[in-house]
C-alpha cells in the first residue's frame, strides 16, 4: 500500500484526474490514459481511494481532542508475485500517469526517482487475506476460456450409461488438446513458488506458535487480570453508531453494483490506551497468520465471496484501514457478515471507537444488526478508482473453473467422478 | 437490541391495518388508487377520517375494505415535518425510482428503466395509494364513493384494476402459496440465537415496524419525542420507551407493476419443447419450480396422520431443498427457489459440537458447497399482490402483476431477494442466468448473455434453455408506508412541531 499526504489544496484535482480515470463512477477505464491497469498482467484488484480524516471527530465523544490528519492518497494493488516488481513495471509502462497523480502528494519530485518514492511511501500491512493462495491472473483467464470452450461443446442430452460420461471425458480432452495446438486456448503450469518465499512461510508458520508458546506461561498468569480488563472496557466503551448521512449513503451506492463484484473501504480510530492497542495488534497478528497458514484455499471462515481483504495501521496506529474486494451487493456482504462471521468482525473491529457493543470480545458487536450496518455504512469511504482483472467472474466461477481444468488434466476417472465433472460444465 | 425476553404484550390488532394479517382473498374485486396531494388541508381532512379497516377479525368479512399507504413524497407534500420524513428508511426515503444504483440492483434497467414506467418517477410519484377491496359486485359504488370523498384533496394519477384469476396468476400457475406465517401470538422467543432449521414462522417485527425481529432488534421508523404528540395518539416505542413510535404496528410497502407477456412465455415454451405438450408443461415447472397446480418439485413431507385422515389439502409448503443441493428434482435457479431458497443458518450436518464448529469455521467442505445463499428468514416477503388483465387480455391492454409485498425492512427483504437472488446473474454458483421468469436478460458487463436457464439432470451435463426474451416488464413501482392507523390520523393531523 502506497500512501502519503496530500498538498494542502490540491484534493479537488485530484479527485477531478481520478474522475478521468473510470468508465463508470469508481469502476476503473481498463485501458486508460493515466493508467491503464489492464496492461498489467499480475495485477487482480487495484484501487485508488482518499482517505479523509472525518471521523476523527468520535473521539470528541471521548472527551479527547479532535486530531486533524491530512487527506491522504492509498494506492493499493493485488497482484502475483512480489509488489516491488510490479511497482517498477508500473513505473515503466505508467510512469508519467503516476507522476500525474503522486504529483498530488506532500513532497512529490517531480523529476525524482518514482519507485523509491513510491516505495519509500509504501506502508506494511498489518494483515492480508487472499482467497486462494497462488490463483494467479493468468491462470483465471486461461480457465475461464477453457470453461467457455467445454461448455460450449459438451453434449446436453442424458447419458444413457456411465461408460459414456468417461467417453464424453476423453473426447473434450482430446478437443482441448486440439485447441491447444491451433492456439485457441492456452494452459499454462503455474509457476512454482520461489524458494525464499516457501521458507519465508515456513519460518511464519512455525515462528508464531513458538512465539506464543514462550508468551504463554505470562499469559496465563495475566489473563484474569486481561479479562477483567476488556470486560470493564467492554460494558464502558461508548457506542458510536448514528444513521449515516442519505447524501453519504448515495455516494457511496453510486460506485457500486457495476459488476459481480464490488468494493469495500473503511476507515476508523482505534479506541485509546495501550490496552486496545496491543489488543488489535495481536488479533492482527493471529488473523494475518490464519489467512497465510488456514484460509487459504477459497474461504475465510464461512465467507466464501471475499478475493482479496486487508487490514493497515495508519498514523501510529491510532487508525485502521480496511479494504476488501467482494462478491455480490453490499447488503449481501454485510448481511453474510452478521450471520456467518460476526464473531470475527468483532475479534477486530471491536476495537474500534464506537462500534456495537461486544460481549466476551465475539459476541453482540455486529449480531447488533441496525447499529452495525449503520457503523460500517458510516465508516465506509468512497473508493475513488477501483480494477478488477476479471469482470463478470465471481469467485464461485473462479473454483469451479479451477475444478473444470484439474478433472481435465485427468487422464483416467471412474464412471461417477466424469459424470460429476461433467455436471461442471 | 434487546436480548432479553420480554413478556410479549398482546399486538393491538385494531391499529394494524388489515392487509397485514389478511390477503382479503374473498375480496375478489379490488382497484387500486394512486393520488396525488391536491390540497393539503383536504387531504389530511380525508386521511384523518378515511374508515380504514383494521386487522381485528370480524366474525364475518365485511362487504368493503380500505387500506393507505403514504410514499415518503407524500408525506413531503402533506406537510409533515422534514426531520419525521427523514427518520424512515433510507430507501423508503429515497424511493424505488429515483437512483441509477438501485434501479442496477434491481433490475430496473433495459426495458425495466423508470424513465420509462408509466408511474413511479418525477410528477407521476405517486402519493397516496388506495387499497380497495370489495366482495363481488360491491366494487363500483364503494369506490365511487372514496373517489368522491378524496377528490377535494387529491388528483387521482392512476386507476390501477385487479382482475379476479381465481388464485392464478397471468402465466397459469397458482398463486401465493409459499407466505411467511407471521407470530401474531408473539410465541417465537425475542433472542438472537442461531436457527438451525428453516422455519416458516417469523417473528412480527419482520413485516411490523416497532415489534423485535428475527436478530432481536428493530428497524428504521421515526421514534419521536412525547412532545410531538400533543394529544397522545401515539403508542411508547418498546426499545426507547421514552419516545412515541411513529411506526408502530405500520410497515413498508412495496409496490410494482410488472406487465407480463404471457404470449411470448408460452410460445417461448413450445419452441423450446418443440411442440411436445407435456415437454412444454414441464419445462415451464422447471422454470417456476412449481407445477401449474402449484406442486413444488421436491417431494412434500408426509402430512400427519389426523390431517391425513381428516382429509385435508396437502400442505404445499412442507418441503426443502436440502435433499436436493443440486438442483435434480427442482433447478437451483427456478422462480421460487430464488425467492425463497428456504436455508438454515447453518447449513445441514451431523449432530454435535464437533461438526457444529467445523461448519461454522468452514471447514466442512461438503457444508461450504451448500452455503452459497443467505439464511431465508431474514429474507422474507409477505406478498399481497393482485393479477390485473386476465390470461387473455382484450386487444390494446396488458396482463400482469400489481406485486405488492410488506416488511419492516425495504433493504434486507424486498431488495435484497430481489437484487442478490432473482435478480442475481450467480445466484447460488450459477453463472450468467438470473431468475427465468423476471430476467432482463441483459448481457453481463464481460459481454456474456444471461438469456438462459440451466436444467441439472442426474445423468449429463446441465440442459441449458437459451434465447430466453425477456417475459415480464417493470411499468412502474414505488415505496410507501402503510402506516398503523392511530398514526395515519398522527400523519394526517397538522401539529407534529419541528421543522416543515
Amino acid at each position: 500500500m502506497v500512501i502519503a499526504p496530500l498538498d494542502a489544496g490540491r484534493e479537488a484535482g485530484l479527485r477531478a484526474l481520478l474522475d478521468t480515470m473510470n468508465l463508470n463512477p469508481g469502476m476503473a477505464d481498463p485501458v486508460g490514459a493515466v493508467l491503464p491497469f489492464g496492461a498489467f498482467s499480475r495485477l487482480h484488484f487495484a484501487r485508488l481511494v482518499l482517505l479523509d480524516d472525518a471521523l476523527q471527530a468520535d473521539l470528541q465523544a471521548l472527551g479527547l481532542p479532535r486530531p486533524r490528519l491530512p487527506t491522504c492518497l492509498a494506492f493499493m494493488g493485488d497482484c502475483d508475485g512480489s509488489a516491488r516488481t510490479l511497482l517498477a513495471e508500473l513505473v515503466q509502462q505508467a510512469g508519467d500517469g503516476l507522476r500525474r497523480i503522486f504529483a498530488h502528494c506532500e513532497g512529490f519530485q517531480a523529476g525524482g526517482d518514482l519507485l523509491a518514492w513510491m516505495l519509500a511511501h509504501d506502508q506494511p500491512l498489518a494483515a492480508s487475506y487472499v482467497n486462494w493462495v497462488g490463483r494467479s491472473v493468468q491462470q483465471i483467464r486461461q480457465e475461464s476460456a477453457l470453461q467457455r470452450a467445454l461448455s460450449a461443446q459438451v453434449p446436453r442430452g442424458s447419458l444413457a450409461s456411465g461408460a459414456e460420461a468417461g467417453r464424453i471425458h476423453q473426447a473434450l480432452r482430446a478437443f482441448v488438446e486440439t485447441e491447444i495446438h491451433a492456439g485457441h486456448l492456452t494452459l499454462t503450469q503455474p509457476e512454482p513458488t520461489p524458494l525464499g518465499w516457501q521458507v519465508a512461510r515456513l519460518l511464519n508458520l512455525l515462528a508464531i506458535p513458538l512465539a506464543g508458546l514462550l508468551l504463554l506461561p505470562l499469559l496465563i498468569v495475566l489473563l484474569p487480570l486481561l479479562i477483567y480488563q476488556l470486560r470493564g472496557r467492554e460494558k464502558r466503551d461508548p457506542e458510536i453508531c448514528p444513521r449515516p448521512q442519505l447524501d453519504g449513503l448515495q455516494a457511496l451506492q453510486e460506485l457500486e453494483d457495476y459488476d459481480v463484484s464490488n468494493q469495500y473501504t473503511a476507515l476508523g480510530a482505534v479506541k485509546p490506551g495501550l490496552f486496545r492497542r496491543w489488543l488489535v495488534t495481536v488479533l492482527l497478528v493471529l488473523i494475518d497468520y490464519a489467512c497465510r497458514h488456514v484460509f487459504t484455499h477459497g474461504y475465510l471462515a464461512r465467507v466464501q465471496t471475499i478475493h482479496f481483504a486487508r487490514w493497515a495501521f495508519l498514523d501510529d496506529k491510532t487508525r485502521v484501514v480496511f479494504t476488501s474486494s467482494y462478491d455480490g451487493s453490499h447488503q449481501g456482504y454485510m448481511d453474510d457478515f452478521i450471520n456467518k462471521v460476526a464473531w470475527g468482525l468483532n475479534l477486530v473491529f471491536s476495537n474500534g471507537i464506537g462500534w456495537p457493543r461486544t460481549r466476551w470480545l465475539i459476541l453482540g458487536g455486529a449480531r447488533s444488526e441496525q447499529r452495525f450496518k449503520y457503523y460500517q455504512r458510516r465508516h465506509q469511504i468512497p473508493t475513488q478508482v477501483w480494477y478488477k482483472a476479471y469482470p463478470g467472474l465471481s469467485l464461485a466461477d473462479l473454483k469451479r473453473n479451477q475444478r473444470i481444468r484439474e478433472g481435465l488434466e485427468r487422464a483416467r476417472m471412474d464412471d461417477a467422478q466424469a459424470l460429476a465433472w461433467l455436471r461442471l460444465l | 437490541m434487546s436480548t432479553m425476553p420480554t413478556p410479549a404484550a398482546a399486538v393491538e390488532l385494531d391499529d394494524i391495518q388489515g392487509l397485514v394479517r389478511f390477503g382479503y382473498k374473498y375480496h375478489t374485486q379490488t382497484c387500486f388508487l394512486l393520488l396525488r396531494v391536491k390540497d393539503p388541508d383536504a387531504a389530511r381532512a380525508w386521511l384523518g377520517s378515511a374508515p380504514v379497516s383494521s386487522a381485528s377479525a370480524a366474525p364475518s368479512p365485511p362487504a368493503t375494505a380500505l387500506q393507505l399507504a403514504l410514499s415518503s413524497e407524500g408525506l413531503r407534500a402533506l406537510g409533515v415535518a422534514s426531520d419525521i420524513v427523514g427518520a424512515f428508511s433510507a430507501e423508503f426515503v429515497s424511493g424505488m425510482g429515483s437512483e441509477p444504483s438501485r434501479s442496477r440492483r434491481l433490475g430496473d434497467m433495459g426495458a425495466n428503466a423508470p424513465g420509462q414506467w408509466q408511474w413511479g418517477t418525477g410528477a407521476r410519484v405517486p402519493h397516496v395509494l388506495v387499497l380497495l377491496y370489495a366482495l363481488p359486485g360491491q366494487l363500483d359504488g364503494w369506490q365511487r364513493l372514496i373517489e368522491t370523498q378524496c377528490a377535494a384533496g387529491f388528483d387521482t394519477l392512476a386507476r390501477l384494476s385487479c382482475g379476479d384469476m381465481r388464485g392464478f396468476e397471468p402465466f397459469g400457475f397458482v398463486d401465493g402459496i409459499s407466505q411467511p406465517l407471521a407470530d401474531w401470538n408473539r410465541e417465537r422467543p425475542v433472542v438472537d440465537a442461531e436457527q438451525p432449521n428453516y422455519s416458516n414462522l417469523t417473528c412480527l417485527g419482520e413485516f411490523l415496524l416497532g415489534y423485535p425481529n428475527e436478530y432481536g432488534g428493530y428497524t428504521d421508523r421515526p421514534l419521536l419525542a412525547p412532545q410531538r404528540d400533543a394529544r397522545a395518539m401515539l403508542p411508547r416505542a418498546e426499545d426507547a420507551p421514552e419516545l412515541v413510535d411513529l411506526g408502530r404496528n405500520g410497515s413498508y410497502l412495496v409496490m410494482r407493476q410488472l406487465q407480463q407477456d404471457v404470449q411470448g412465455f408460452w410460445q417461448c415454451m413450445e419452441q423450446q419443447a418443440g411442440g411436445d405438450p407435456a415437454l412444454r408443461e414441464r419445462l415451464a415447472a422447471a422454470m417456476v419450480g412449481r407445477t401449474l397446480q402449484g406442486l413444488p418439485l421436491e417431494p412434500l413431507e408426509q402430512a400427519s396422520p389426523a390431517s391425513q385422515a381428516a382429509g385435508a389439502a396437502p400442505d404445499l409448503n412442507a418441503f426443502s431443498y436440502s435433499a436436493d443441493p443440486h438442483g435434480i428434482r427442482c433447478p437451483l435457479g427456478a422462480h421460487v427457489r430464488r425467492a425463497n431458497p428456504r436455508s438454515a443458518d447453518l447449513p445441514p450436518g451431523e449432530p454435535g459440537l464437533v461438526s457444529w464448529l467445523m461448519r461454522t469455521l468452514g471447514f466442512d467442505a461438503q457444508a461450504l458447497d451448500q452455503d452459497r445463499v443467505a439464511s431465508t428468514r431474514f429474507h422474507r416477503l409477505l406478498r399481497r399482490g393482485r393479477a390485473y388483465g386476465g390470461t387473455v387480455p382484450a386487444p390494446g391492454t396488458d396482463t400482469g402483476l400489481h406485486f405488492i409485498c410488506l416488511g419492516a425492512s425495504i433493504a434486507r427483504q424486498f431488495e435484497f431477494v430481489q437484487s442478490a437472488w432473482l435478480n442475481s446473474t450467480h445466484f447460488n454458483g450459477l453463472q450468467n442466468e438470473s431468475d427465468p421468469l423476471l430476467g432482463t436478460r441483459l448481457a453481463t458487463p464481460d459481454g456474456m448473455p444471461t438469456d438462459g436457464f440451466s436444467i441439472p439432470q442426474a445423468q449429463g451435463a446441465d440442459r441449458k434453455l437459451t434465447g430466453l426474451p425477456q417475459f415480464v416488464t417493470v411499468r412502474g413501482g414505488a415505496y410507501f408506508f402503510l402506516p398503523g392507523i392511530r398514526a395515519l390520523r398522527y400523519l394526517a393531523s397538522a401539529a407534529q412541531g419541528g421543522s416543515p
